[in-house]
């Protein structure tokens, strides 16, 4: 049993209670829609890039679990003056991180604060919230059209199956 | 072997006592995690040592592959499974053990009337009707045999805490309908549905009634006759026995009557070239080797539910209900679905705390030991109708306790403390 104090931890709640980023970018460059149907995710990333291409600023607005809602604001500190490049590979490392092929540790230059979501790896059913807002982010920097979600090849929520 | 499954018998009065728990010490999983409350028994249901001692002694003493036997040991493993189809039938009412069909699961058991019943009988213009409290399970199958067939699915719905008027069934049940398929126990709200009262309506208008009795199979008799119905599908699973094990019971003349669903090996008489005859009822219906060992001891599992009793099994369910909902309504944090009367929940609570996610709320509780369910529980079309996309669920079964609901409510508080500073 993983304990859920690892997961919900004070910076995390802080991120949800008083999310920095909870709001439409007027200017935005692009944003972008990222659902899990099962959990009723629904987070819309938003992105504002400067003259030279980098990241000026990322926002975001919807409704979903803690995990998805803090996992998003955490990302959007991280985000500010990468190139679109190293954005992706950000979101790369992240994937890695929540999966449980990278260690918080080794994760924490890089990803900071939300190396502390990497306890999820633990609850598989909940990896899906925290990368929302990451696979949502590299799908739209990729020029993803579709609404991106995480629960794509994924077993679907099944725990009253007959 | 009747002593192979010694439940303790408690009265009414004994079983509804949570403080005390004769039970526990059957359930090896329950003994090997004494801080864990699993309260997710509408999932599945924890094993008594005897089911799983059961399923050893198959392979241990009886093991061939039954039904073609030709020696001792397959006439054992035959005969096995004989006294679990015999246990069946007891079960549910059934006139003779050939009403038993064993398949998987209840989601087979729905399939296989879905393919059968469903093609033989539908055509354009003709309603199926089932409710807005099913299982996926008792409605994906409807759904795709309408749209192969032409038919209309048509839906009852019963007030904001789960239960159907008389009018609502005589509005929805008419002329046009030509099969009700309809669960017994809302595995979201708890509820019971009057089976039948819908059964009887559906029989004026000359329909066939199908009953899912997956949820309520472990909470309630369940008595073929008495609901009068013409088949009905459960899983062992939630009822004790072994995962992989389902049954569908049906009218004898109508399981005769019906065409087989899966076909191949055990379930025919004679095959040529050009085609084949089929196997007399059931084993026309059980295509391929049976799980043996599973059926076995699920039978066992449904001799152990027997012991305990129904009564003991009711008292126990509205103590649970009521400790939790009366736990759950003194946090003002809190919304719970369905009837107001814990009576009336069957071992089912689902609830929300303000602002807070389910899975969230899932994950915290698992942090305490708290098992229980956070989701849309196969059931989204009736969700969707409550206004919400999930819901947390605690389900018990008759082996939880007072410490159980003690933990939870603990528990729930964490949540909130954590969500909203300190309690």
């Amino acid at each position: 049993m993983a304990s859920p104090n690892q997961l919900y931890t004070p910076a995390l709640l802080e991120h949800v209670q008083h999310p920095d980023w909870n709001f439409a970018l007027d200017d935005a460059t692009c944003s972008h829609e990222g659902v899990n149907p099962s959990c009723g995710d629904d987070l819309t990333i938003h992105a504002r890039l400067a003259d030279d291409g980098t990241i000026a600023e990322v926002s975001w607005t919807g409704e979903g679990c803690a995990v998805s809602k803090g996992s998003a604001d955490m990302m959007a500190d991280l985000m500010v003056g990468l190139t679109p490049a190293e954005a992706k590979a950000l979101c790369a490392t992240f994937g890695e991180l929540v999966r449980g092929e990278l260690s918080a540790e080794d994760a924490e230059e890089e990803l900071d604060e939300a190396a502390c979501l990497a306890s999820i790896a633990h609850m598989p059913a909940r990896v899906k919230c925290a990368e929302l807002a990451w696979r949502t982010m590299d799908e739209m920097l990729a020029g993803a059209t579709e609404p991106s979600s995480t629960e794509d090849g994924l077993v679907p929520d099944a725990g009253d199956a007959r | 072997m009747a002593d192979l499954c010694r439940a303790p018998r408690l009265s009414a009065a004994e079983a509804a006592n949570l403080e005390a728990n004769p039970y526990k010490a059957d359930f090896p999983l329950l003994m090997a995690h004494p801080e864990l409350a699993y309260l997710d028994n509408a999932a599945t249901a924890q094993r008594p040592a005897c089911v799983i001692e059961a399923e050893a002694r198959f392979y241990e003493t009886m093991n061939a592959n039954p039904l073609r036997g030709l020696y001792e040991l397959s006439v054992e493993a035959t005969a096995a499974i004989e006294e679990a189809r015999a246990t069946f039938a007891r079960f549910v009412g059934a006139a003779t053990p050939r009403e038993i069909v064993f398949t998987r699961n209840a989601s087979e058991s729905l399939n296989l009337v879905a393919r059968t019943l469903g093609e033989q009988v539908l055509s354009e213009g003709d309603e199926v009707v089932i409710s807005i409290l099913e299982h996926h399970s008792n409605l994906i199958p409807w759904q795709e045999v309408c749209k192969r067939t032409g038919a209309t699915l048509r839906w009852l719905y019963p007030n904001q805490e789960g239960f159907f008027s008389e009018e609502e069934i005589e509005a929805t049940i008419g002329p046009a309908t030509k099969i009700v398929s309809i669960t017994q126990l809302s595995n979201v709200l708890g509820v019971e549905v009057p089976v039948a009262a819908i059964a009887k309506r559906a029989r004026e208008m000359g329909a066939y009634v199908v009953v899912d009795a997956a949820q309520s199979a472990p909470h309630l008799p369940v008595d073929v006759r008495e609901i009068d119905c013409d088949l009905l599908a459960f899983s062992a699973h939630k009822a004790l026995g072994p995962f992989g094990v389902g049954a569908l019971w049906g009218r004898l003349e109508l399981l005769e009557a019906l065409p087989p669903f899966l076909t191949g090996g055990e379930m025919i008489d004679s095959v040529t070239q050009e085609g084949a005859v089929w196997a007399p009822v059931p084993q026309k219906f059980e295509a391929g080797t049976q799980d043996a060992a599973g059926i076995y001891a699920a039978g066992i599992g449904l001799k152990y539910l027997e012991e305990v009793g129904f009564e003991a099994v009711h008292a126990r369910d509205v103590a649970l209900g009521r400790a939790l909902m009366d736990g759950l309504a003194e946090r003002p944090f809190m919304e719970v679905y369905g009837p107001r009367d814990p009576a009336a929940h069957h071992g089912v609570v689902s609830f929300n705390v303000h602002g807070v996610h389910p899975h969230d709320v899932s994950s915290i509780l698992d942090g305490s030991g708290v098992a229980i369910r956070a989701g849309h529980h196969c059931a989204q079309p009736l969700l969707t109708w409550l206004g919400t996309s999930s819901t947390c669920r605690a389900s018990t079964g008759f082996y939880n306790d007072a410490r159980d609901v003690e933990r939870f409510l603990d528990a729930i508080d964490t949540v909130w403390s954590l969500f909203h500073g300190l309690a």
